[in-house]
């Protein structure tokens, strides 16, 4: 192979040689540091959409509330609906992916690392981007799901950032897309078949093939939007002729898959961590990731649910009323599965294992309320009100948020090498699941005393006054959780516990390797012969069926003596950053369309080129200072 | 490494076509054409026209897609996500399209 | 067809667990995702190409005799590229740059072709404000000819490569080419339907 030699004479395109140190982090391939990188920034972007919540929430705490006005008000809940999704759970769920399913797998690395690296630059610039409507003008403020014809009416740039943010967010999934479906079908370890692989793993790839096919066609919804906004078009014009649904069907064709996009990283993490404490394998193993790709294949057909109120006709409405109840099927598998799991099991409630089983006590709530939504008739009633904010809210935050958390507690030893406090741990815990209800809950009775969604204000003697009052202050109470996780991160850096390889005796590949891993991920590559592996390594059967550890079984490779001597990693790359830098510019290109606005557009397009020929030219591989 | 490099060869030599069966699929796609471009200005046809029209295009798409783009030669996983992909598509849109021209006051289910 | 399943593919150089080569797979992922996005586009127009308010109906605005050959054009550089791949697998680098350099003429030819085309249709007044089928028409159309354009580019840089030796032996050249030539291959399709679909079945 031609990349394999070493270039004697370095070119015009060269790649950096330095892997440590605080500018290696802009040029890294690396797959770890990428996912730390993802899961740094959601966390900070985290911080940013609940402190728009906490404006939200205060806002709301009384009648006739005066701390936003409703333009402000507008803008702020858009923003938090479009942060919390594409800025926080969807990043956060692809840094855990990034970081764990090349060591989950038994891969050095993903099968592009400078693609990847290109996604989470892209995404970082879109994040930016998107936020920097902030101070040009005001932000987008047509809801989430920028309902036409609002869209494209509503003045400023603000919904024209939406547009190209979300575009700009969209490349870097469907990038990654690609990279984890690659890297899933083509990357495991000797042994490692795709029925060994752990629950985390098969959601990644069901989550990987609903963003491969979900993201063109917003892609596609956001590409209209702009030529309305920026270029005379008129696609969802209805005094021309344009048709406002048009835009519903095909940002619900995105919009739904999207959901399980955020809500299946965190089934498979849970997936992963109820097996560990409980000290069983995962009860129906098949069952499960069955039930994952069906909840994928299904998430297709059910995006019409929320457009019942639309008059799509009665055939219509019955049809998809069904697949949503018929969705709920393959979600409660999944739900007996987790039971079934720790069910008889050696319990240990650490502080993932808490998140985790928070994670379904939520989520039975958010599914259930869900159902509910199913029934035409009585979506009708709910459309619009508080009663979905509390649905979506028990699924995302509820659902995602927490099983996210559950890995973070769950991995973070790995990464870092220090246990988190499992005190301060469980002090967040209760801390967030109390705020959690206390804020959502009352949500469902708000909403069928008939209070709307995305209302600024309200005035006295609706009957609505305590209920958000307690959910103003169960707001203050999630923040204060997330204040304490903060204080547990800098206390663990300080002096955390030294976690060791295996700290809490699971059962999965990653394990085996050090903590932090090294950047080969393993001294060897493993050779696979069961499903959750490294618990077979540890432990054999007795003939009463109990486990027995094995003498040094599972044993932490540590052969200092030329570690990672001989394996080729590849070298950091300049042009990932490079490429993605362009977007951006020509973001901003669209938006500001006049003689500065036209030379933003050639030079972003020209940076892109720049990294893309970057890309290809350099050279395989650079030898190491 | 040779063995390697000479098995993949003699793979290649059987997967793909050679340079003959190029001319002869691009000659039956150039006929084809010709004749969506025919029967387009052929009156007598005009009932028949959108079925004919229809079918050239799916025969076309299926000899580019099976002949110069080796999907008749390759593995089957390279099918699997283009097929996916295809029907996904083919089912969801005519969903749409078939809800907007039966309730939602579009235009007559007419050509399309 | 069983004889060419997974367990039987070329071993390809990076050691995978299906044997399929990476780049390969990731460029066929790419094509089932365009077939949404293009999908989605062509959807916009079939319901909207009927609504042209004031302006031109597609039955008077397009000129079928120039856009079948334009579309031929397409066609035929489907065929000089897998003429590339062939020689490039022969080894023969001198033809494979030949028959590279036609499929990006032939691009360019078609691309002329669209912007003469855009050119005429605004000045018989269909413009992308001129109604919702005027939008969807030169979206959907635009976006395929700047898929063609991105192609062109890719040609011509592997030319280049291959010119200044970049492009590596005859399998990594093969694989390169091979590669570029699926994404052009599925340009062709996508137009293969958008010359049915949009320009030869009659509105009403």
């Amino acid at each position: 192979m031609a990349t394999a030699a070493y270039p004697t004479r370095r070119g015009f395109f060269t790649r950096p040689r330095s892997t440590t140190g605080k500018w290696s982090w802009f040029f890294t391939v690396d797959h770890k540091k990428i996912g730390i990188m993802y899961c740094v920034t959601a966390f900070i972007f985290f911080i940013v959409g609940g402190l728009e919540a906490l404006a939200i929430r205060s806002q709301l705490a009384q009648p006739n509330g005066e701390i936003l006005n409703a333009e402000v008000y507008n803008q702020f809940f858009t923003m938090h609906g479009l942060t919390m999704i594409f800025l926080v759970v969807m990043p956060m769920g692809v840094g855990l992916m990034n970081y764990l399913v090349p060591l989950l797998i038994g891969a050095r690395d993903v099968a592009f690392p400078r693609l990847n690296a290109f996604s989470y630059w892209v995404f970082l610039f879109g994040g930016i981007f998107l936020y920097s409507s902030f101070f040009l003008g005001g932000a987008p403020d047509g809801g989430w799901f920028g309902y036409a014809p609002l869209n494209e009416t509503l003045p400023g740039h603000g919904m024209t950032f939406y547009a190209l943010g979300l575009q700009i967010l969209g490349v870097a999934s469907l990038a990654g897309a690609v990279n984890f479906i690659i890297t899933i079908i083509n990357m495991r370890a000797p042994g490692m078949t795709l029925l060994r692989m752990p629950v985390f793993v098969w959601m990644t790839l069901v989550t990987a093939f609903l963003l491969l096919f979900a993201m063109p066609i917003i892609a596609v919804a956001l590409f209209e939007l702009m030529f309305d906004r920026a270029f005379q078009a008129t696609f969802f014009d209805p005094t021309q002729g344009g048709d406002p649904l048009l835009w519903q069907h095909l940002f619900w064709l995105f919009g739904h898959p999207e959901v399980y996009i955020m809500i299946l990283p965190a089934m498979g993490i849970v997936s992963d961590v109820l097996p560990t404490f409980s000290g069983k394998p995962i009860f129906g193993y098949n069952a499960i990731v069955f039930a994952g790709a069906a909840i994928g294949f299904m998430g297709w057909g059910v995006w019409a649910h929320h457009m019942f109120t639309t008059g799509l006709g009665p055939v219509a409405n019955s049809a998809f009323a069904l697949s949503t109840m018929f969705i709920a099927v393959p979600t409660g598998v999944k739900i007996f599965n987790w039971i079934g799991t720790m069910w008889g099991g050696s319990l240990r409630f650490t502080t993932p294992m808490l998140f985790s089983i928070g994670f379904i006590a939520m989520f039975i709530i958010g599914g259930l309320s869900g159902v509910t939504h199913s029934i035409a008739p009585h979506d009708a009633q709910q459309q619009d009100t508080y009663y979905v904010v509390a649905h979506f809210h028990y699924v995302l935050f509820g659902g995602a948020i927490f099983g996210l958390f559950s890995g973070f507690y769950y991995w973070w030893p790995k990464a870092f090498g220090k246990l988190l406090s499992e005190k301060l741990g469980k002090v967040h815990f209760w801390l967030m699941f109390l705020g959690f209800n206390l804020t959502f809950g009352p949500f469902h009775v708000l909403g069928l005393n008939g209070m709307p969604r995305r209302i600024y204000t309200y005035v006295e003697g609706m009957g609505w006054d305590f209920m958000n009052l307690l959910s103003t202050i169960g707001a203050f109470v999630i923040a204060l959780s997330a204040l304490v996780f903060i204080a547990n991160v800098v206390i663990t850096r300080r002096r955390g516990e030294e976690a060791g390889a295996d700290p809490w005796d699971a059962r999965t590949l990653e394990w085996s390797t050090t903590s932090p891993p090294p950047e080969y991920n393993f001294e060897e590559i493993p050779i696979v012969r069961h499903r959750d592996d490294f618990w077979h390594r540890k432990y054999i059967e007795t003939p009463e069926g109990e486990p027995a550890r094995v003498l040094a079984g599972g044993a932490v490779a540590t052969h200092e003596h030329e570690a990672g001597h001989g394996i080729h990693m590849p070298s950091p790359s300049y042009f990932p950053i490079v490429a993605a830098t362009g977007l951006p510019l020509l973001g901003y290109g669209v938006i500001y369309f006049n003689s500065t606005g036209k030379a933003l557009l050639v030079l972003g397009a020209l940076v892109t080129m720049m990294g893309l020929f970057g890309w290809v030219l350099e050279p395989g591989a650079e030898e190491r200072v | 490494m040779s063995h390697a490099v000479d098995s993949r060869e003699s793979e290649e030599q059987d997967h793909h076509p050679q340079p003959g069966q190029y001319i002869k699929v691009a000659i039956i796609l150039a006929v084809v054409t010709a004749l969506e471009v025919a029967i387009y200005y052929v009156d007598a046809l005009r009932d028949v026209l959108v079925p004919l029209l229809l079918a050239f295009a799916v025969i076309k798409f299926i000899m580019v897609a099976l002949w110069f783009m080796h999907l008749r030669f390759d593995s089957r996983m390279f099918r699997r996500f283009f097929v996916t992909g295809i029907v996904l598509a083919l089912v969801v849109f005519g969903i749409v399209l078939w809800i907007f021209f039966t309730h939602l006051g579009g235009p007559a289910p007419t050509a399309a | 067809m069983s004889t060419h399943e997974v367990a039987s593919a070329p071993v390809a150089e990076h050691h995978t667990s299906t044997g399929l080569d990476n780049t390969k797979l990731a460029m066929w992922a790419f094509l089932g995702s365009e077939c949404l996005f293009f999908g989605s586009f062509i959807t916009t127009y079939l319901l909207y190409r009927n609504r042209v308010l004031d302006g031109p109906t597609p039955h008077e605005i397009y000129d079928i005799p120039f856009t079948s050959v334009s579309s031929f054009i397409l066609l035929m550089s489907s065929l000089t590229m897998v003429l590339a791949l062939a020689a490039i697998q022969r080894g023969d680098h001198k033809t494979m740059r030949v028959w590279l350099a036609c499929t990006a003429l032939l691009g360019m030819a078609f691309i002329g072709g669209q912007v003469y085309e855009f050119t005429t249709f605004v000045e018989e007044g269909l413009k992308i404000s001129t109604s919702v089928f005027g939008s969807s028409f030169f979206v959907l159309t635009g976006f395929h000819g700047a898929h063609v354009t991105v192609g062109i580019f890719m040609l011509l840089a592997l030319v280049g490569m291959s010119m200044s030796g970049r492009l590596g032996d005859r399998h990594e050249g093969a694989r390169k080419v091979e590669l570029i030539g699926l994404y052009w291959h599925f340009v062709d399709i996508v137009w293969i339907v958008i010359f049915t679909v949009i320009y030869l079945i009659p509105t009403n």
